[in-house]
C-alpha cells in the first residue's frame, strides 16, 4: 500500500513560471523576501506619516505642500486639521506595529532563515505559508484603502479604545467606515499570522535535520519559535476582539458601548456594553505584541553579535530561558497599560509586580550580551554596529520601564510622552535596529550580493545619533507632563515645551532622510553589489553552509547533518577560528554546552 | 514500507546528541528530489500532527477570548435577559457527537485498508460520507435554531444574550463548515489513494475538537444565557 | 571605529543625563496632600534608573573600546563568574531593586486609592464629554439631582441633563465650566462620563484617572496651596482632544463660598 502512505509534500522540481516563482511562490525564501518588501513599503508609509506628524507638532499651522492631494478635507490648503493629525497618527502606529515590527523581524527573516537553520527543505505547509503572506498583503491593502474612504482612516489611535471606536461616525471623522476597515484589516492580519505560526512551530519541532537537537538551534530560530508561540495565542485573542468591534458597528450590538451615552446631544441607542472589555482584550494581545516585536530582534542581535565577537555567548541557554520567561510573563503584565483606566486599583498593584519582574529576564539578556563582549574579539561592521546599537537602545528603553511599571508613578506619567519614549526605544527603534542588523548580516545570503559597508556605517552613525536626538527628549517632555496624542499644545504648562518639539521635528526629518542612504544601498546592492561568498562573515550556522543565495531546495539535495552547537567560534585548532555546525570534524575545546 | 531513499551518512557516535533530543531529519527525508513519490520511513512526527495542535490552540484561544468577553459583558450589564435555548440544540449535539463516532469508524476502516486488506465491498468512504452528512445536518440544525430565535423576535442586536448566542454558534458553525471542507479534501485524497494516515488523524482531531467545543459552548450558553 | 562608537555612546549618555541632573524639565510642583509620596517614589526611581542607565551604557562603551578588533596574542577570556554570576547579579541587584520600588510604591498608591474619603469630604461631580469638563456642586441640600441623559443638550446649556422643574434635588445644583475648590479641604470627586472615555489629569494635584462610560468612579484628594491649575484630558477622545481642558482654582474657604454663590446666581 505504498501509494496510500506516501508523502505528497514533495516538490516536483523548481517552479518555472514567473507567477509560481515570484508571486504565488511556495518557496519560503521567496515568501520571506515578499514579507521583507511588504515591511519596506509599510515602513516608508509609516515614516512619511511620522514626518507629517512631526512637522505639524513643531509648526502647527505650517502648510505641507501637496498634502491636500492625500485628503482634501483632512488638509484644506495643505494645512493639517486636528482630526487629520490623529488619523495619520493612528495609521503611523498601525503600519509600524503590525506591518513592520511584526512582519519584518519575524515573518520576513523568520520565513527565510528558519528552514535554513533547521536544515529543512522548506516549511512544512508551503501552501499555508503562501497564504500567510497573501493574507497579510490583503490586510495591508485593506488598511491602505482607509486613506481613500470619504472621511479618511480612523482617528482612534492604534489601541482603538472603545467606546470612541465603537459608537460610529458620530464620534468623529473616520470613526464609522474607518474603524470597520481598520478592524477588518487587523482581523485578516491575525489570520495571516496564524498561518505563519502554523508553519514555524511544526518546522522547529518536526523538521530539524539529523543531529540538530532543540538546544543546537541558533538563537534567532529560538527567538522565532518563541515568538510564533506568542503570536499564536496573542493574535487569536485580537481577532475575536476585532470581530466584536465590527459587530458593534454593523450589527447594532453593544459589546463595548455603555448605556446612556450622549454624543452631539443625541442619546446613543446602545446599551449596557463594557468599556473596559475592549481594553482587556486588546492589551491581552497588546503586551505580548511588544515582545513579538522585540524578541526576534534579540535573537537576530545574538546571532550577529556572536558571529562578530568570535566566541559563543556566555550561555546560550540562559538567553533562551530568559526569552521564554519574557514570553510567559508578557501575558501576566498587560494590566500595566490600564493602571489609571478605571480598573480595580488593587488589580493595578497585582499587575505591577510581574511587570517589575519582567525587568529580570530582560536584564539577564543584556548582561549576558555584555558579559560575552568581555574578552571577545569584536569585529566592527554595519551589522555588529547595529546590534550594539540595539543593546544601547534596549537599555535606555528598559530603564524607563522602571518608572512605568509602578502605578503611583503612572499617575504622573501615564499617557505622556514618557510612555511614547519608552515604547519607541524598546519595541520600535530597538526592534528596527534589530531589523537593520539582520539586513546587513543576512543580505548576502538573501540576495547573493554584499551591501556597501561604508554606506552601511554612515547609515548607522547618523541613525544612531538621530534616534537618540528624537526619542531622548520625549522623556523630558513626559516628565514635564506633556500629554501624548495632542496635535497642538494649548494647555498653559505645555506651551514652553514647543521648542523641544521643534528640535525633535528637525531631528526626525534628518534621521528620516538618512534612511534614504539605506534604501539606496539596499536597492543598489541587490542588483549591482559585489557577489557574495557563501560565508562572508565566517559564521557557523547552517544557512552559511549553502550557496548565496541558496538553491530552491536550500541545500542542493544534500542531507544536512549537524554535529555541533550553533556557535563554535574562537575554537583553537580549527581551520580559521570556527567550526561550522555541519562540519564533522572533532575539535578539542569545542564549546558544546552539556 | 520501503526504506529511506537517501542513505544517511555514517556518523561517529560522539557527533550526535542522545536520541530524544535529536532532530530526526524531517521533510528532507520525505521528499525525494527526483519527484517520484515513494514511501519513506521517517522517525520525525508528521508536521500535520503538530500543525493541527497549533491550529486547535488558536481556536481554543479565540473561544477563550469570546468566553471572557461574555463573562465581562455579563458582569457589566443591567440588560442581561434570560434566554431559553431552542430545543433543537440538544438534537444537534447528538448529531455532532454521532458524526465523531462515524469518523472514528471510518478511521478504523482506513487503518485496515492501509494494512493491505482491500475489499471492494468494504471501503471506508461510506463512513466518511456518513460523517459529512451528519456534519451538514448539524449546521442545518443550527440554522433552524437561529430561525426559531428569530421567530421569537430575538435578533443579533436585541440584547447581549442573543448577540452572544448568534455570535458563538455562528463562529462555531463556520469552523464546522471549514471542517467539512477538510473532510472533502480527505475524501478526495482517499479516492485518489494518496491519503496519508497523519492527514486523516489530524482531521479527526479537528473534528473531535469541534464536538468538544460545541459541548463546551452549549454548557456555557445554558449556564450563562 | 569601535573606539569612536564607545566615545559617541558615552557622549550621548552624558548629554541625555544632563537635563535630568539639571532638572530642566520637571513635573508641575505638587500642591496635593498625597503628592509627596508620589514625588518621593519618583525621585527614588529616578536615582535607580539613572544609575542603571549610566552604569550599563558606560560599561557597554568600555567593553566595546577594550575588546574590539582581532588582537593577536590575546586569548578569548571568559567574564569572571560566567553566566551564572551574571544571572545571580541580575536577580539579586535588579530584582531586589525593582521589588523594593514596587513595595514602597504600594504606600503611595494606597493612600490615594485604598483609603476611604473622610466623612466631611466635599462632594463635587465632574462630567467629561467631547471636548469639555463640566463640574457640579450639590448646593445647600448636599445631594445631586438625577441625570436624565435624554435631556442633555449643549444647545440649551443643560450639560448634565438636569430636570430642575421636576427633581427637587436638582433645583439647587450648581453647574460650572471651571472647577473651584477650597484649600485644605478634602474633595470627593465623582467622575461621570457623558459620552466616551476621557481622563482627569491634574499634574499639580498628582491626580490621573480615566472616566469610564457606564461606570461612575470616585476619587478623593486635598489641595494644599491656593492657585490656578490645569485639568487636561489624557485619554484620546476625538478631534478636539488636545483642546479639552479646564482650570482648577484652589481658593480659601471664604473665597470659595463667594464664588459658589456667584455661580449659583447664574443658574
Amino acid at each position: 500500500m505504498h501509494d496510500m502512505s506516501a508523502h505528497a509534500a514533495v516538490h516536483h522540481g523548481p517552479p518555472t513560471s514567473f507567477i509560481r516563482k515570484y508571486v504565488f511562490s511556495l518557496d519560503h525564501k521567496v515568501i520571506g523576501k515578499q514579507y521583507y518588501h511588504l515591511a519596506l513599503a509599510a515602513v516608508i508609509i509609516g515614516m512619511v506619516l511620522s514626518w507629517l506628524m512631526r512637522i505639524h507638532l513643531g509648526w502647527t499651522n505650517a502648510a505641507i505642500p501637496g498634502l491636500h492631494l492625500l485628503s482634501r478635507t483632512g488638509a484644506p490648503g495643505d494645512v493639517m486639521t486636528p482630526e487629520y493629525y490623529l488619523q495619520l497618527m493612528t495609521m503611523h502606529a498601525t503600519f509600524m506595529v503590525f506591518f513592520v515590527l511584526t512582519t519584518a523581524p519575524f515573518a520576513a527573516f523568520g520565513n527565510f532563515f528558519l528552514p535554513l537553520h533547521t536544515g529543512a527543505e522548506d516549511m512544512p505547509f508551503p501552501h499555508f505559508n503562501m497564504m500567510s503572506f497573501w493574507t497579510t498583503f490583503v490586510a495591508f491593502c485593506v488598511m491602505v484603502s482607509s486613506f481613500f474612504v470619504s472621511d479618511g482612516p480612523t482617528l482612534g489611535g492604534w489601541t482603538m479604545y472603545a467606546p470612541l471606536s465603537a459608537v460610529g461616525s458620530v464620534a468623529g471623522p473616520g470613526q464609522g467606515a474607518g474603524v470597520v476597515i481598520w478592524a477588518t484589516s487587523i482581523a485578516i492580519f491575525c489570520v495571516g499570522q496564524l498561518f505563519g505560526a502554523l508553519n514555524f512551530i511544526p518546522n522547529v519541532l518536526d523538521l530539524r535535520c539529523k543531529g540538530l537537537s532543540m538546544w543546537r538551534l541558533p538563537m534567532s530560530t529560538w527567538a522565532w519559535f518563541i515568538t510564533s508561540c506568542m503570536g499564536l495565542t496573542a493574535f487569536s485573542v485580537l481577532m475575536p476582539a476585532c470581530i466584536l468591534l465590527i459587530l458593534d458597528h454593523v450589527a447594532g450590538t453593544s459589546f463595548f458601548v455603555a448605556s446612556n451615552l450622549v454624543l452631539n446631544d443625541q442619546l446613543q441607542p446602545h446599551s449596557g456594553g463594557s468599556t473596559l472589555l475592549w481594553q482587556h482584550l486588546f492589551w491581552f494581545f497588546g503586551h505580548p505584541e511588544v515582545y513579538i516585536a522585540i524578541v526576534p530582534g534579540m535573537g537576530i542581535v545574538s546571532q550577529v553579535l556572536v558571529t562578530n565577537m568570535r566566541r559563543p555567548l556566555l550561555s546560550h541557554r540562559v538567553i533562551i530561558y530568559s526569552m521564554g520567561s519574557l514570553a510567559i510573563l508578557s501575558y501576566m503584565v498587560y494590566g500595566h497599560h490600564m493602571f489609571v483606566s478605571g480598573m480595580n486599583p488593587a488589580a493595578s498593584l497585582y499587575f505591577s509586580f510581574p511587570t517589575l519582574a519582567i525587568t529580570i529576564p530582560s536584564t539577564i539578556i543584556v548582561l549576558i550580551w555584555m558579559g560575552s563582549l568581555y574578552g571577545s574579539k569584536l569585529r566592527i561592521n554595519s551589522a555588529s554596529l547595529f546590534a550594539l546599537g540595539f543593546i544601547s537602545l534596549f537599555i535606555t528603553g528598559g530603564v524607563s520601564g522602571f518608572f512605568l511599571a509602578q502605578p503611583p508613578i503612572q499617575i504622573l506619567l501615564h499617557a505622556t510622552y514618557f510612555v511614547v519614549a519608552h515604547f519607541h526605544f524598546t519595541m520600535a527603534i530597538a526592534a528596527i535596529f534589530g531589523i537593520f542588523s539582520g539586513t546587513y548580516f543576512w543580505f548576502p545570503k538573501m540576495w547573493g550580493r554584499m551591501m556597501n559597508e561604508t554606506l552601511g556605517k554612515i547609515h548607522f552613525w547618523l541613525t544612531f545619533i538621530g534616534v537618540y536626538c528624537i526619542f531622548m527628549p520625549f522623556h523630558y517632555l513626559g516628565l514635564a507632563g506633556n500629554v501624548r496624542r495632542y496635535q497642538a499644545f494649548v494647555v498653559d504648562y505645555m506651551q514652553p515645551l514647543v521648542g523641544v518639539h521643534k528640535f525633535i521635528t528637525v531631528a526626525a526629518l534628518f534621521t528620516g532622510a538618512v534612511q534614504l542612504i539605506f534604501l539606496y544601498n539596499f536597492f543598489y546592492s541587490k542588483y549591482r553589489g559585489e557577489p557574495a561568498p557563501d560565508n562572508p562573515w565566517e559564521a557557523t550556522t547552517l544557512e552559511w553552509s549553502t550557496s548565496s543565495p541558496p538553491p530552491w531546495d536550500n541545500f542542493g539535495g544534500r542531507q544536512m547533518v549537524v554535529y555541533h552547537d550553533p556557535y563554535q567560534l574562537g575554537v583553537e585548532g580549527a581551520h580559521g577560528d570556527y567550526v561550522m555546525q555541519d562540519s564533522p570534524e572533532q575539535i578539542k575545546g569545542a564549546h558544546d554546552e552539556p | 514500507m520501503a526504506t529511506t531513499v537517501h542513505e544517511p551518512p555514517k556518523i561517529g557516535e560522539g557527533g550526535l546528541p542522545a536520541l530524544g533530543h535529536s532532530g530526526n531529519g524531517g521533510l528532507r527525508n520525505l521528499g525525494p528530489l527526483d519527484g517520484q513519490l515513494r514511501a519513506v520511513r521517517d522517525h520525525a512526527p508528521a508536521p500535520s500532527k503538530t500543525g493541527i495542535w497549533v491550529f486547535l490552540a488558536a481556536i481554543a484561544m479565540t473561544f477563550a477570548a469570546f468566553t471572557s468577553a461574555l463573562v465581562v459583558r455579563q458582569g457589566s450589564a443591567l440588560d442581561w435577559r434570560h434566554l431559553v435555548l431552542p430545543q433543537i440544540l440538544y438534537f444537534n449535539t447528538l448529531i455532532l457527537l454521532a458524526s465523531s463516532v462515524t469518523l472514528e469508524l471510518a478511521r478504523r476502516k482506513v487503518a485496515v485498508f492501509m494494512g493491505g486488506i482491500r475489499n471492494a465491498n468494504d471501503t471506508p468512504t461510506g463512513w466518511l460520507y456518513g460523517t459529512l452528512f451528519l456534519g451538514l445536518t448539524f449546521v442545518a440544525g443550527q440554522y433552524v435554531a437561529w430561525l426559531q430565535l428569530r421567530s421569537e423576535g430575538l435578533y443579533m442586536a436585541t440584547n447581549p444574550n442573543s448577540s452572544f448566542f448568534y455570535l458563538l454558534t455562528a463562529i462555531h458553525a463556520l469552523h464546522v463548515l471549514g471542517g467539512l471542507g477538510g473532510l472533502l479534501y480527505v475524501m478526495g485524497k482517499l479516492n485518489r489513494l494518496v491519503l496519508r494516515r497523519s492527514t486523516l488523524d489530524s482531521f479527526s482531531y479537528y473534528w473531535h475538537f469541534m464536538g468538544i467545543l460545541w459541548v463546551y459552548l452549549l454548557l456555557l450558553l445554558w449556564m450563562r444565557l | 571605529m569601535a573606539k569612536v562608537f564607545a566615545v559617541t555612546l558615552v557622549l550621548i549618555t552624558i548629554a541625555s543625563a544632563i537635563p535630568i541632573v539639571m532638572n530642566t524639565w520637571h513635573p508641575v510642583p505638587d500642591v496635593s496632600a498625597h503628592g509627596q509620596a508620589i514625588d518621593d517614589q519618583m525621585s527614588e526611581t529616578m536615582w535607580e534608573a539613572g544609575i542603571s542607565f549610566l552604569a550599563s551604557q558606560i560599561i557597554l562603551a568600555w567593553f566595546i573600546w577594550r575588546f574590539s578588533g582581532n588582537r593577536p596574542g590575546e586569548k578569548t577570556k571568559i567574564f569572571p563568574g560566567g553566566a551564572k554570576g551574571l544571572v545571580i547579579a541580575a536577580i539579586v541587584l535588579v530584582g531586589i531593586e525593582v521589588f523594593a520600588l514596587g513595595i514602597f510604591g504600594v504606600k503611595a498608591w494606597g493612600q490615594l486609592y485604598f483609603t476611604p474619603p473622610g466623612p466631611n469630604a466635599m462632594p463635587v461631580q465632574v462630567q467629561a464629554g467631547q471636548f469639555a469638563f463640566y463640574f457640579r456642586y450639590p448646593g445647600p441640600d448636599g445631594t445631586f439631582g438625577p441625570i436624565h441623559p435624554d435631556m442633555i443638550s449643549e444647545a440649551n446649556q443643560n450639560f448634565y441633563g438636569l430636570d430642575q422643574d421636576h427633581d427637587a434635588d436638582s433645583k439647587d445644583d450648581v453647574v460650572t465650566a471651571e472647577m473651584a475648590i477650597p484649600v485644605n479641604r478634602e474633595i470627593r470627586l465623582l467622575m461621570h462620563s457623558k459620552d466616551l472615555s476621557h481622563s482627569f489629569y491634574v499634574p499639580a494635584l498628582r491626580i490621573h484617572q480615566d472616566f469610564v462610560p457606564g461606570l461612575d468612579l470616585q476619587i478623593h484628594f486635598t489641595a494644599t496651596k491656593v492657585g490656578k491649575y490645569e485639568i487636561v484630558c489624557s485619554q484620546l477622545c476625538g478631534l478636539g482632544h488636545y483642546n479639552m481642558k479646564a482650570y482648577l482654582e484652589v481658593m480659601s474657604q471664604a473665597d470659595f463660598d463667594d464664588w459658589l454663590k456667584k455661580q449659583a446666581a447664574f443658574q
